[in-house]
């Protein structure tokens, strides 16, 4: 027997929706195997993990809070891989952006004015998009390729935050804690209502709608499709690849930097070695289960945000290690991208008589 | 032992598990496959080696445990790109997502224990002459097995017809498909090799380098090996000389750092990245260098037709 995939003559629209869904519940399903392995009862596991985040309202303000990152970066990066540009180093822009945007706060201290947030949150948008353009500039001189160079450029990112830190920003009433003074109130992203849900969120929806009308209704969206499904049509056409190269990269580094800026003045209120919970990378699921899909992304968001938070319940109530989440994370990926073949792909199934057949055709 | 030899032996110290990890990205490259995964591999290598070892007290059985968990991760890598045909770029983001997660939690219980050091297999009378002797007779197995690597890869991959239908399925798929050669099959194998090697990688850091179980230990030195393939230009002895380079560049912060000059230590542990980047570029603009060797079908899915 043999598993042989055969061509569809168009792509499902029909698993393009299912996809995902599948492979959640594939998930889920190996998540039930794991905890039973554990020695867990896996019902009661997958509730505290899955539902019992919905439950609450203290927990449903943590999915939003831990969504407004994952969305802001995820978005820009759907729009990155549908042009076939691999930015994998959002962590970094992210981590630039929490640093330039801290300027503000920590250098003008006092500096209070309606405009101090909108300046801060320009900062972090600049700081994670010219860290971006550094593999940008590498790939389009260079040839360098923009994985690699994006990747190394995080941990270049987390050892200057960590330097910063411990040494010129260094709050000097810390107790020589690793730590930047902490943010006033003007500094800080407003709540929505008096809960932990900041302003993040609102920024992420506008984000998504303005990159849903880019990538439906402009030309730079079908520029980005075109150099993205068939490079050679799009040279044809006239498009630059370099310039969507430029475009890609430094759309997604600015809202990785927004995605930053909104860590530190927002849950933690200063800046300290580490800024987050490596967002830059589940972003990468993010975009995938979203269908490469600014309005995907928002739903994906969401999903990957409660894995974050059933991780933390499930680590108190059942003593589950927090490194599951991070499991379930890599899982769903891999799970995402087995069933995507389905959109493309018939899946069949040879018995040894068929494939002699097959062989004697 | 002077102070040259035991800086040359700590570069070697630190090159080796680039190597070792590089080898085998190496040819599954050549063989047309781009597996982004080495750093999750590598790091699984690294603690199922720490597992197996201290569990049996036995360093070489650690060995074989950290190649086996490569090899594992591997199979999945190769089930999707090649048998469900997925982007090869992004499941190997996703293999190395996978890995980190899990080598995290089956490590967890890990941290902190003393590991089983891997001894030295010094070949008796050449491991004492003077100077040279404890360099090139005074290692342990793996760092033999990583030169042992770079001749017989040459060898395998320039001289066999083995290594003939690599290349061929990497720079055509469609030729070699025609010609009766199973690309997927071959495809299948070269991952798998590349899997073992990033074990080997792994299993060196934890039970050579750093005789111990630290989370995400392999300190993207899977991405260094990664880019150390394309600045070799698929080539495994520049690769050799690449990477003991890139282990010198490693070593060297630590010893500036030693001395003391007054250089925040974060500059200098951000030296290999940089440095990598630098090389790349350099590899990368020049055109000549890189076209020649460049597996042409690097990357592409195959799905033969029927």
């Amino acid at each position: 027997m043999k598993l042989v995939l055969e061509k569809r003559s168009e792509h499902s629209e029909f698993m393009t929706l299912m996809s995902p869904l599948l492979a959640i519940a594939l998930t889920v399903f190996t998540g039930a195997i794991i905890f039973a392995v554990q020695g867990l009862n896996p019902f009661e596991a997958l509730y505290v993990y899955f539902i019992e985040p919905l439950t609450s309202m203290w927990s449903l303000e943590e999915v939003f809070v831990k969504a407004a990152p994952l969305i802001l970066i995820g978005a820009g990066l759907s729009v990155c891989y549908m042009a076939n540009v691999w930015n994998i180093g959002a962590e970094g822009q992210l981590t630039m952006g929490a640093i330039v945007g801290s300027i503000v706060p920590i250098v003008f201290t006092s500096w209070q004015s309606p405009l101090t947030l909108v300046a801060m949150i320009t900062l972090g948008a600049l700081g994670g998009a010219l860290y971006a353009a550094i593999p940008a500039f590498l790939k389009n001189r260079f040839n360098a390729n923009e994985i690699l160079t994006s990747l190394m450029l995080v941990y270049i990112a987390q050892l200057f935050l960590d330097w910063v830190v411990r040494g010129p920003w260094k709050d000097p009433k810390g107790f020589n804690f690793p730590q930047s003074i902490a943010f006033e109130g003007w500094q800080l992203f407003p709540t929505l209502g008096d809960g932990r849900v900041h302003i993040g969120i609102i920024l992420a929806v506008i984000v998504v709608v303005i990159l849903t009308v880019l990538m439906s209704r402009t030309l730079k969206g079908f520029e980005i499709l075109v150099i993205g499904n068939s490079p050679r049509a799009g040279r044809f056409a006239g498009f630059s690849r370099k310039k969507i190269v430029w475009f890609c990269l430094l759309l997604s580094g600015g809202l990785a930097g927004i995605a930053g800026i909104g860590e530190v003045a927002g849950p933690s209120g200063q800046l300290q070695p580490t800024v987050s919970p490596g967002y830059g990378f589940t972003a990468i699921i993010v975009a995938f289960l979203g269908r490469l899909n600014p309005i995907g992304v928002l739903f994906a968001g969401i999903m990957l945000a409660i894995t974050y938070i059933g991780g933390e319940a499930a680590q108190i109530d059942l003593g589950v290690s927090d490194k599951t989440a991070q499991v379930f994370q890599g899982i769903l990926l891999f799970f995402i991208l087995a069933c995507d073949t389905l959109i493309l792909y018939r899946i069949k199934m040879l018995t040894s008589t068929k494939q002699q057949s097959v062989a004697a055709e | 032992m002077d102070a040259t030899q035991a800086v040359i032996l700590t570069i070697i110290t630190a090159s080796t598990p680039l190597l070792l990890a590089a080898i085998g990205e190496l040819v599954t490259e050549r063989s047309g496959v781009l597996n982004l995964g080495v750093e999750g591999m590598m790091v699984m290598g690294a603690v199922c080696g720490f597992a197996a070892a201290y569990t049996t007290g036995n360093p070489y059985i650690g060995i074989l445990a950290g190649v086996l968990g490569g090899v594992a991760l591997a199979f999945f890598f190769a089930i999707l790109t090649q048998t469900l045909a997925t982007n090869q770029v992004a499941t190997g983001l996703a293999l190395t997502l996978l890995g980190l997660g899990l080598s995290g939690l089956i490590g967890e219980s890990f941290v902190g224990l003393p590991g089983v050091k891997l001894q030295q297999l010094s070949i008796p009378f050449f491991s004492t002459i003077p100077f040279i002797g404890p360099i090139l007779f005074g290692q342990d197995i793996l760092v033999y097995t990583s030169v042992a690597l770079i001749f017989g890869t040459t060898y395998v991959l320039f001289k066999t017809r083995i290594g003939l239908i690599i290349r061929s399925v990497g720079d055509n798929h469609n030729s070699a498909h025609a010609l009766g050669y199973n690309v997927i099959a071959v495809r299948y194998a070269c991952i798998m090799f590349g899997g073992a090697c990033s074990g080997l990688a792994g299993a060196y850091l934890s039970l050579a380098y750093t005789p111990q179980w630290i989370e995400n230990m392999t300190a993207g030195r899977g991405w260094v090996a990664l880019a150390l393939v394309v600045f070799s230009t698929w080539l495994p002895k520049r690769l050799a000389i690449g990477a003991y380079l890139f282990g010198a560049v490693w070593i060297m912060g630590l010893y500036v750092q030693a001395l003391g000059f007054g250089i925040p230590s974060q500059f200098l542990s951000s030296l290999p990245y940089v440095v990598t980047i630098i090389a790349l570029v350099i590899i990368s603009g020049n055109k000549t260098l890189t076209r020649v060797n460049t597996p042409a079908c690097i990357g592409q899915t195959f799905v033969p037709d029927r």
